[in-house]
């Protein structure tokens, strides 16, 4: 592993008066593609005022929908989080036959469309799909409830935290966890205070990017969703109706949250790659 | 350690993740289930939004004076066939409003949630309200259309969604086939609705969307519009739009049907019944004319007359033999629609 | 990488040392194999497998010549061809787009470079909807550059074009992300030792850092067009939804899914999968093969 500063390295390659037309080619290409998008968000949502504005977030449909997206993320994100922990332990720490197939595996969501994501679920658990007489007969709902939203949100969000903890794990090795075990440390104190504390800011930043996709994910949760006002409409979702309700100022005040979220989302995470630069898997770290 | 009882351990851990699955699954923690039947789901299409935000809460305020207790309504909104299709795939509708008759039957086909002969269960075909296909067009008709055949003027672009996903869109095809059918029969028809739809630039999956790209986004040079909706786009986007009433149109015919096998679950037959004869009630009949849908009780059918253009309307059974036979003829797969629909 | 490192284990050996266990896996003091591959593979199955398995059973239903003839009949072709073949051009121009980034990011210090460089995963933590509404806000005829490109007579929103331009905005942070420690680390002797050997700044610039480029490139370029293929919640509001123009292949599916199609969408969903998971391996094949040929 070699040490990368973040501070700004000088090319040594010195072309006169093109280092500045670089720079204004970057900006421009960033500022209509990627800046653009965010300051219109901001724009319209506050195009009618302040007062709208919060109206419009304080609507109770708002509100649900903000509560809905919460608690979706609230049970999706830990699970895949247990389950990348999981599996990079099996995957980092062991060698077996299989090996490279299970990673394929963990990866394949990644080749998912979110449409795919949600469609797999109706194909299961939809009225016509292979459990829907189970379900219909045993009045449990799945699609077009809490479940479905959960289901379709964990598949798409799947792979981000063992993606991110593999490779960290596999560079580090395990010489410390086995020089514990000699010592006379349980399985699970050898974990809890060896593996851990090493891992630690790498999870959190799978952590990070996982709940940003579980928070925003709009094409999965929309297959399965049913749109019912205040009751199976995500945050995303909700912006979708209101758009539709012709109301821009509410749908972009809904994207505002959402949007500000993405931002917070990216202020932890560059804070991550600054300061922990050297606790992340090879390729964050900058 | 030993082997075996690591691998116990596993299988202890793989039964505790396929347990969370499953416990996220389990009805307490599913929404809306409605263990006291005072909650109603209305799945509706696309431009009833407003229309359904009111007469819920003056039946919600109904039924509180009537029985004193409080209930709550829930509306999902979309294109008709789309929300069809949710009920087919589960969605617990207590009772569906939908743009077309074609999309209920499919409901009773499909999941047989309701009897087949639904529709003569509640009065007028069990369409509390009718409405009609007309054109928007830009302030001061500056293309000047005032009728079918000027919709296929070289360089006139159309707006309609794709009528294979939107009821409003499969009404507006059938007035513009009926349009053909009067000046020269079944070819001539063919023939206009090919050209017709050689002149829409981009195809919506639903009415919402169609009018979003119309008034919001600036595309096309005139959409063909519910009746309601082309007045709602004018409140909305203030007036720089103008109502074309063609020389004639299409009687539509959006009905309302209670789930039978939903309600009995829910334990919500009372309410959704209430609810659907609600409609007809001179108080719901009101809201609808105010909304621009047209009113079938006499009374506010006289009060909301004038903002109604009289003019010459086919029905779907007069003309077309019934939606069965429409939908089979134009809109299955294979179907006139995916004959004549190719875009350039 | 420590599975270089370890020999593989003598199966003969293994088996009078382990009977059955050490035949699939080799011996390790740290405890928790079992636990942990159990819970991996029972959390992918219900996620993944099982769900996997739906997809791949539905579409038979319609037999194997109906399968085939929902994936050619026209309007599926052309939605494939043109999610597949436009999210192959956006992420081929994301790599010229991302390395210019990249590079100047990298190489030089300018006011507001680190904000800037923050920025670059807002379309990944941006969600889609709200991507796909405010892109369509400014790209629709009458937002401010959708305005500008009405005026030279190109229709942006609502066009190919606009759903390239969405797919762009996708898969542009994969291929900084990508380049940028490749670029940190580049040997600058290289480039010296070039520079002393005459070589012109473009000479050194195609001959001597593009190689040493193009596996993190490629693996940009190939997540970018990974992304691409599958996105939906960004481009629905742009694309304009016009069969066999553009209609992208996810939603078609959603339209299939509305007209009761449940095979033909899990048709069209597999067929994706497929495509996209087949050209992913490619792809690796390739980086592979040229990680290799670079160390050789």
């Amino acid at each position: 592993m070699t040490a990368v500063t973040p501070a700004a390295p000088i090319s040594r390659i010195r072309l006169p008066g093109i280092a500045p037309l670089l720079v204004l080619a970057s900006v421009a290409v960033m500022g209509g593609l990627v800046i653009l998008p965010l300051i219109t968000v901001f724009q319209s949502a506050f195009a009618k005022g302040l007062s709208t504005y919060l109206a419009a977030l304080k609507d109770p449909d708002a509100q649900a929908a903000i509560r809905l997206t919460l608690i979706v993320a609230a049970i999706a994100v830990p699970l895949n989080a247990a389950f990348g922990i999981a599996a990079a332990w099996c995957v980092a720490k062991f060698e077996f036959r299989g090996k490279s197939a299970l990673i394929t595996l963990i990866d394949l969501p990644f080749s998912f469309s979110p449409v795919v994501s949600g469609l797999v679920w109706v194909l299961l658990f939809g009225a016509q799909g292979w459990f829907g007489d189970y379900l219909v007969e045993h009045d449990i709902k799945i699609i077009f409830a809490l479940p479905g939203l959960v289901l379709a949100t964990i598949l798409v969000t799947l792979p981000f935290v063992a993606r991110e903890l593999i490779p960290l794990m596999q560079g580090q090795g395990s010489d410390e966890e086995a020089a514990a075990l000699t010592l006379g440390a349980s399985g699970f104190t050898t974990f809890w205070k060896i593996t851990l504390p090493n891992i630690r800011w790498a999870l959190l930043y799978g952590v990070l990017l996982c709940n940003a996709r579980a928070m925003g994910e709009f094409g999965a949760v929309s297959v399965v969703s049913g749109h019912i006002r205040g009751q199976t409409t995500t945050l995303p979702l909700h912006v979708e109706v209101l758009y539709n309700d012709y109301d821009f100022v509410g749908a972009f005040a809904a994207a505002s949250l959402l949007a500000s979220l993405g931002l917070v989302t990216l202020l932890l995470k560059t804070a991550l790659e600054w300061r922990h630069a050297g606790d992340l898997s090879a390729g964050r770290k900058r | 350690m030993s082997h075996f009882k690591i691998t116990r351990r596993g299988l202890v851990g793989a039964g505790a993740v396929l347990g969370g699955a499953a416990a996220t699954g389990l009805p307490g923690l599913a929404f809306g289930a409605p263990a006291l039947g005072d909650t109603l789901l209305n799945v509706s299409y696309d431009p009833t939004r407003e229309l359904y935000k009111d007469i819920n809460g003056a039946y919600a305020a109904y039924w509180k004076g009537k029985t004193g207790k409080t209930i709550t309504i829930n509306q999902s909104h979309g294109g008709s066939g789309k929300q069809a299709r949710s009920v087919i795939d589960g969605l617990q509708a207590d009772v569906v409003t939908l743009a077309l008759a074609a999309d209920i039957d499919e409901i009773a086909k499909r999941a047989k949630l309701l009897p087949a002969n639904w529709q003569s269960r509640l009065p007028n075909n069990s369409t509390p309200y009718t409405s009609t296909v007309v054109f928007l067009v830009k302030k001061g008709n500056p293309w000047k259309i005032h009728d079918w055949p000027d919709l296929i003027r070289p360089g006139i672009q159309i707006i309609s969604p794709n009528p294979k996903t939107s009821g409003g869109a499969r009404w507006a095809y059938l007035a513009a086939y009926a349009y053909g059918l009067k000046h020269g029969g079944d070819a001539a028809a063919r023939d206009y609705i090919t050209k017709l739809y050689k002149q829409a630039p981009v195809l919506p999956t639903g009415a919402r969307d169609a009018t979003t790209a119309f008034a919001q986004r600036g595309l096309g040079d005139v959409l063909l519009s519910w009746e309601n909706e082309a007045y709602l786009t004018i409140e909305e986007f203030g007036p720089h739009y103008d109502i074309v009433y063609p020389s004639q149109s299409i009687l539509a015919e959006p009905p309302v049907a209670l789930l039978d096998k939903n309600v009995d679950r829910h334990n919500t037959r009372l309410l959704a019944e209430g609810y659907l004869n609600f409609l007809y009630s001179p108080q719901a009949q009101d809201i609808i004319g105010k909304h621009h849908f047209r009113p079938r009780e006499a009374k506010a059918a006289a009060k909301y007359a004038a903002g109604f253009k009289q003019i010459p309307l086919v029905t779907i059974d007069d003309t077309f033999g019934g939606w069965t036979k429409a939908q089979a003829r134009h809109f299955a797969d294979g179907g006139v629609f995916d004959q004549i629909y190719k875009p350039s | 990488m420590t599975d270089q490192a370890i020999p593989r284990l003598d199966p003969t050996r293994g088996a009078a040392a382990r009977p059955r266990l050490s035949a699939w896996r080799e011996p390790s003091i740290l405890p928790g194999f079992g636990l942990s591959l159990g819970v991996t593979l029972a959390y992918l199955g219900v996620i993944v497998v099982l769900p996997l398995t739906a997809l791949a059973i539905r579409p038979w239903e319609l037999g194997l010549a109906g399968v085939w003839h929902a994936l050619i009949d026209p309007r599926v072709a052309a939605a494939l061809k043109l999610s597949f073949g436009l999210s192959a051009l956006a992420a081929l121009l994301s790599a010229p787009l991302g390395l210019l980034i990249a590079w100047t990011l990298t190489r030089y210090a300018f006011p507001g470079r680190r904000i800037l460089d923050a920025l670059v995963d807002l379309p990944f933590a941006l969600p889609t909807a709200v991507a796909g509404i405010a892109l369509t806000a400014i790209y629709a005829p009458n937002g401010p550059l959708g305005a500008i490109a009405a005026k030279f007579g190109i229709k942006t929103a609502y066009s190919p074009l606009g759903i390239f331009i969405a797919l762009v905005f996708i898969g542009l942070p994969f291929v900084v992300r990508s380049l940028q420690p490749v670029l940190q680390d580049l040997d600058n002797e290289v480039e010296e030792a070039a520079q002393t050997l005459g070589a012109t700044a473009i000479q050194r610039a195609v001959f001597v850092i593009l190689p040493g480029l193009l596996p993190a490139l490629i693996s940009g370029v190939s997540l970018a067009f990974a992304r691409a293929v599958g996105e939906y919640g960004s481009v629905v509001f742009i694309a304009g939804n016009l069969p066999m123009k553009t209609e992208i292949a996810p939603l078609l599916i959603v339209i299939k899914l509305e007209q009761y199609d449940y095979a033909g969408a899990a048709a069209v969903g597999l067929a994706m999968v497929a495509i996209s998971f087949g050209v992913l391996v490619v792809i690796n094949a390739a980086q592979t093969w040229l990680a290799k040929r670079g160390r050789a």
